[in-house]
C-alpha cells in the first residue's frame, strides 16, 4: 500500500523537479510570448494613441476597433489566425498583441489629452516645436497613465499566453491544458502557479515603475524599453523545435500518455518531434498543410471533413476506448428507471455511425440536438417528452461534439421514457473536470471511454495496463469493477463504438508516400534521414 | 515696435476680435482692459501666433510676423500666463532654463542668468531645486515671470499675470514690477480686467468691448476725456482712487506750496499722486522731498491732497 502511495502520490514539488527543463523552457517561452507581443503592441499602440490625440475625429473608430478586438474570445482569435499565419509563434504573438492594443492606445490617448492645456500652451509660447512638446511635455506628463495601460496589457498577456499552447506556440499552457486532459493535478499546478506568479511579478514591477517620482521617470522611460527587449529575447533561446520533413502536431493529452506519444516512442521507436497543439485547431492545421501527422480520434467527424485517414495501429498500442455512460450508484437508486433507459442506446452506434454523426455536427454544423433527434427517430427510439417532474437527472459532457450528441440522446430518452426531468451541464472541459463533477455529486452521469477510465483516471501500474489493453472486454470489466470499488460509480453497457486514439495523415499525402500503418510511417521517416 | 492692423478673429459666428488696430511704442506698457469675453486673450495670443487671425496683420519692428516661423518668433517674445503654465515635471531651475536651452546657450551662461534673475525677483536659491507645486502662488508667478524674461526678449505678453493673487501680494508684486529695471526696457502688452492694476501699471490703456477697442489712451485721457458713456461708466465705481493713480505729481506741481527741504525721503515728480500718498505711509515720513526739473519742494500729506483737489476742481470746470 505504501509503495503504491509513493508511486502515485507524487508531490507537486517532485513533479516540478522532475520536469524542470520543460518547466523552465515553458516559462521562458511564456515570458517571451508576453513581452514580444507587448513590445510590438507598444510600438503600434503608442504612436496610434498619440495620432488620435491629433486627429480626434478618428479616436472613436480606433478605440472602438481595439475594443472589439478585445471582446473576441481568445480561442476564436487564435483559430482565425491559422489560415492567415499558420500555427506556432507568429499567430500567437499577433493574437496577443491585438489583445494588448486597447489598454495601451486608450491610456496613451487619455494620458495625453489629460495634460493641462495651460502647460502645453506655455510650451508652445516658448517656441517649442510639436515634437519637443510631445517628448518634453506631453509624454513625460502622460507617462504614469501610459505605464498603467502597459501594466494592464502585460497582465492580460500573461493570462492569454497560456492559450498559445493551443496553436503550438508553447508556454505554460502546455502544462495547464495537458494536465487538465490527463487528469494530472500536479501538471496543472506546475503550469498555473508559475503563470500566476509571472502575472503578479510583472504587475508589481510595473507598478514600481509607475509610481516612481517624476524625476526618475526620465530614466525609467529609457530603461523600460531595454528591459522589455531583454525579456523578449529570452524567447528565442528555447524556440519551438520542428521535426524532420513531416511535421507532427499532437494534443497535450496525447503527448503525455503511455498510449499516446510515449507509446509511439517506446513501442514503435517513432520519433517525430511533435509540437503541442490544441484539438480545436489541429485538424484544420493538417488540412491547411501546416501539419502532416496528427493525433486524433478514430470516430472524429473531421476525419471525413478534412480528407484525413487513420494509420493502422499494427502494434496495438492504442487501448480500446469503448464509450459507455457512467453513473453514480446513488443516482441509480434515486432514479430506478434510469439504468434501463440509458441502456436503450447500448450496441446501437458503430464506429462509422458515430463518425457520420460527428461529421454532421463538426462539419455540417447541425446542432447536436438535431443530430441526436434524427438518429433516435431513424432507430424508432424517439418518444415525445412526458414532461416529467419526478426529480431531475443531471447529465454532464466533455467539451466536444460527440459528447454533446450523446448527452442530447440521453436527455431525449430520459424525457421520453421516464417521469424524470433533465438538466445538462455540457462542455465541462476535459476528463478531469467531468469526472470531478461526477465524483462530487454535481452531475449524475456522463459518457466516458474505457481507455480514459483506465489510463487517465485509474492509472494502474504499467504491468496491469499491458495485461488489459489488448482485449476490449478485459478493459471494460476492469474499469467497471474498479470504479465500483473506488468511487461507487457504475459503468453501464457500452454504446458500441470505439473512439480510440489514432494517428492521421492527409489521404493524398499518405497514398503518395505509401504509408498505411504506423510502422510504414516510421520506415518512411528513417529511410530519408 | 508693435503694429496691429485691422485684426479680426472669428470663432464660427462669434466675432471674438473685430477689426482692431493699434500701435505700441518701444518700451511702452499697454494694458488690454475690458469685460470678460471681450477678446483680450484672443488678441494677445494672436501676437505670438498661438491663435491665427481670421484677417489682419501684425508687425513687430517693421517685420510681418506671418513671414517668420512661429517657433523663432515665439522665442523672441516672453509670455506669462494667468495660471503660470509651469511644467510640473521640471524643477524651478529647469523651468526657467527652457528657452535658453532651446536657444542652445551653454550651461554656464544659463546658470549665471538664472542666478541674476532670481536675485532680482526675490526668489531664494534653495527654491531652484523645488518643483512648482512646492511653491506658493506668488512664488510660482515670479518663476513664470523669470521664465519669460530669461532670454531677455524685447517684447513681453502677459495674460492676467497677477489675477490669481490676493490683494496684499498683488500690490507688493506691483511695486516690484514697477521697480524692476529689466521691465523698463521692454515693450509690454498686459491683459487685465482689474481697473486699478491697469491704471497703476499702464502707460496707455486699451479699453475693449465685444471684440472692439472702445478707447485707447493714457489713464488721464480715459478718465477726463472718455469717448462715450461706456468708458465713463466702466471707470465710475473706482473713480476717485483711479484719479489719484492717473494724476502725476508733476501735473499738480504748480499747486504745491513752495517750501524748503525738510525730511530725508527723496522722490521724483513723475510718480502718481497715489504713489506719493503711499510713500508717506511706507516711509513713515511727515514730509517728502519731491524733485521736478532742478527744483525740489518739501511736501506734507495734507498739502499734497489739497493740491490734488484744487487740480481736480480746475479740470471739472474746464
Ligand atoms: N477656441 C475658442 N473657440 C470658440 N470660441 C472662443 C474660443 N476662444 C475664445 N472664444 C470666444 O471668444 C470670445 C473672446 O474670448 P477671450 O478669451 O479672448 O476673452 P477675454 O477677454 O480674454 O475674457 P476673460 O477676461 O474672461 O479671460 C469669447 O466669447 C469666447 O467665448
Ligand atoms: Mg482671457
Amino acid at each position: 500500500m505504501a509503495a503504491r502511495m509513493n508511486e502515485h502520490q507524487q508531490t507537486l514539488w517532485e513533479f516540478m523537479q522532475q520536469q524542470s527543463d520543460k518547466l523552465l523552457m515553458q516559462t521562458m517561452q511564456h515570458i517571451g510570448l508576453t513581452f514580444i507581443s507587448l513590445i510590438i503592441a507598444v510600438m503600434i499602440g503608442l504612436p496610434l494613441g498619440i495620432w488620435i490625440t491629433r486627429r480626434r475625429y478618428f479616436s472613436g473608430i480606433v478605440l472602438g476597433t481595439a475594443g472589439i478586438l478585445q471582446t473576441i474570445p481568445s480561442i476564436a482569435l487564435l483559430g482565425f489566425m491559422i489560415p492567415l499565419l499558420g500555427i506556432g509563434v507568429k499567430p500567437a504573438i499577433v493574437a496577443l498583441l491585438l489583445y494588448a492594443l486597447l489598454p495601451i492606445i486608450r491610456n496613451t490617448y487619455t494620458g495625453i489629452t489629460g495634460v493641462d492645456a495651460a502647460v502645453k500652451e506655455a510650451a508652445m509660447a516658448m517656441g517649442m516645436n510639436k515634437w519637443q512638446i510631445l517628448f518634453k511635455v506631453e509624454l513625460p506628463l502622460a507617462m504614469s497613465v501610459i505605464l498603467a495601460g502597459i501594466r494592464t496589457a502585460t497582465v492580460i498577456n500573461v493570462g492569454v499566453a497560456t492559450l498559445a499552447s493551443y496553436i503550438a506556440a508553447g508556454g505554460l499552457g502546455e502544462f495547464i491544458f495537458g494536465g487538465i486532459s490527463l487528469n494530472n493535478t500536479n501538471m496543472i499546478l506546475a503550469g498555473a502557479i508559475p503563470a500566476a506568479l509571472l502575472a503578479i511579478l510583472f504587475d508589481f514591477l510595473l507598478s514600481r515603475l509607475q509610481y516612481l517620482n517624476l524625476r526618475k521617470l526620465k530614466t525609467a522611460t529609457v530603461t523600460l524599453p531595454l528591459l522589455l527587449i531583454i525579456l523578449a529575447s529570452v524567447y528565442f533561446i528555447p524556440s519551438v523545435a520542428y521535426g524532420g520533413k513531416l511535421k507532427a502536431g499532437f494534443t497535450p493529452e496525447f503527448m503525455g500518455r503511455q498510449d499516446g506519444n510515449l507509446g509511439l516512442e517506446s513501442k514503435y521507436g517513432l520519433k517525430v518531434h511533435p509540437i503541442v497543439i490544441s484539438d480545436a485547431v489541429m485538424y484544420k492545421a493538417a488540412y491547411e498543410k501546416q501539419l502532416d501527422v496528427i493525433s486524433g480520434y478514430s470516430t472524429d467527424g473531421r476525419l471525413k471533413a478534412y480528407d484525413l485517414i487513420v494509420l493502422d495501429d499494427d502494434k496495438k498500442i492504442f487501448p480500446p476506448y469503448y464509450a459507455a455512460p457512467i453513473v453514480r450508484e446513488d443516482a441509480l437508486k434515486q432514479f430506478p428507471d434510469l439504468e434501463k433507459t440509458l441502456n436503450l442506446l447500448s450496441g446501437k452506434i458503430t464506429d462509422s455511425i458515430m463518425s457520420d454523426l460527428n461529421y454532421r455536427t463538426d462539419y455540417l454544423h447541425q446542432s447536436p440536438e438535431k443530430v441526436a433527434e434524427d438518429f433516435l427517430r431513424s432507430h424508432d427510439l424517439l418518444k415525445p417528452s412526458r414532461n416529467g417532474s419526478n426529480g431531475i437527472v443531471r447529465i454532464g459532457s466533455k467539451i466536444f461534439g460527440e459528447q454533446y450528441i450523446l448527452a442530447s440522446m440521453y436527455t431525449m430518452l430520459i424525457r421520453g421514457y421516464t417521469d424524470y426531468d433533465v438538466s445538462t451541464k455540457t462542455g465541462l472541459g476535459g476528463t478531469k473536470i467531468c469526472f470531478d463533477a461526477l465524483n462530487n455529486n454535481q452531475i449524475d452521469l456522463y459518457p466516458e471511454y474505457t481507455g480514459t477510465g483506465l489510463l487517465a483516471i485509474l492509472q494502474p501500474s504499467s504491468k496491469t495496463i499491458d495485461s488489459l489493453t489488448a482485449n476490449k472486454n478485459k478493459t471494460y470489466d476492469y474499469v467497471a469493477s474498479e470504479f465500483k470499488k473506488k468511487y461507487n460509480i457504475k459503468w453501464l453497457k457500452p454504446i458500441g463504438f470505439n473512439n480510440a486514439y489514432a494517428l492521421m495523415m492527409r489521404e493524398r499525402q499518405a497514398k503518395q508516400l505509401h504509408i498505411k500503418t504506423i510502422s510504414d510511417l516510421k520506415r518512411y521517416l528513417e529511410s530519408n534521414q | 515696435m508693435i503694429k496691429v492692423e485691422q485684426l479680426s478673429k472669428h470663432f464660427c459666428d462669434i466675432k471674438a476680435v473685430d477689426n482692431i488696430s493699434f500701435e505700441v511704442a518701444d518700451n511702452e506698457k499697454l494694458i488690454l482692459l475690458g469685460t470678460s469675453g471681450c477678446g483680450k486673450t484672443t488678441t494677445l495670443k494672436m501676437i505670438n501666433r498661438i491663435i491665427e487671425p481670421t484677417s489682419g496683420t501684425i508687425f513687430i519692428d517693421g517685420k510681418n510676423i506671418y513671414d517668420q516661423s512661429p517657433e523663432l518668433l515665439r522665442r523672441g517674445i516672453g509670455y506669462v500666463l494667468q495660471n503660470n503654465g509651469l511644467f510640473p515635471h521640471y524643477t524651478v531651475a529647469e523651468n526657467i532654463a527652457i528657452v535658453p536651452q532651446l536657444l542652445k546657450w551653454d550651461s554656464k551662461r544659463i546658470e549665471k542668468r538664472i542666478a541674476e534673475l532670481i536675485e532680482k525677483l526675490h526668489l531664494s536659491k534653495d527654491q531652484l531645486k523645488a518643483y512648482p507645486n512646492e511653491l506658493s502662488g506668488g512664488q510660482q508667478q515670479r518663476v513664470g515671470l523669470a521664465r519669460a524674461l530669461v532670454a531677455d526678449p524685447p517684447v513681453l505678453l502677459m495674460d492676467e499675470p497677477f489675477g490669481a493673487l490676493d490683494n496684499v501680494t498683488r500690490s507688493k508684486i506691483h511695486a516690484e514690477f514697477k521697480a524692476l529695471d529689466e521691465l523698463k526696457r521692454k515693450t509690454i502688452i498686459m491683459v487685465t480686467h482689474d481697473v486699478q492694476e491697469a491704471f497703476e501699471l499702464g502707460d496707455r490703456i486699451s479699453l475693449m468691448d465685444k471684440g472692439k477697442i472702445v478707447q485707447i489712451g493714457t489713464p488721464t485721457e480715459l478718465l477726463y476725456k472718455p469717448v462715450n458713456l461706456f468708458v465713463e461708466s466702466f471707470l465710475k465705481e473706482q473713480r476717485l482712487q483711479l484719479e489719484f493713480k492717473a494724476v502725476r505729481i508733476k501735473d499738480i506741481w504748480a499747486l504745491l506750496p513752495y517750501s524748503k527741504k525738510v525730511g530725508n525721503v527723496n522722490l521724483y515728480a513723475d510718480i502718481s499722486v497715489w504713489s506719493g500718498m503711499e510713500s508717506f505711509k511706507s516711509q513713515q515720513a511727515d514730509y517728502l522731498n519731491i524733485t521736478h526739473g532742478d527744483e525740489t519742494r518739501s511736501v506734507g500729506f495734507e498739502q499734497l491732497v489739497t493740491a490734488f483737489y484744487k487740480y481736480q476742481n480746475g479740470r471739472t470746470h474746464e
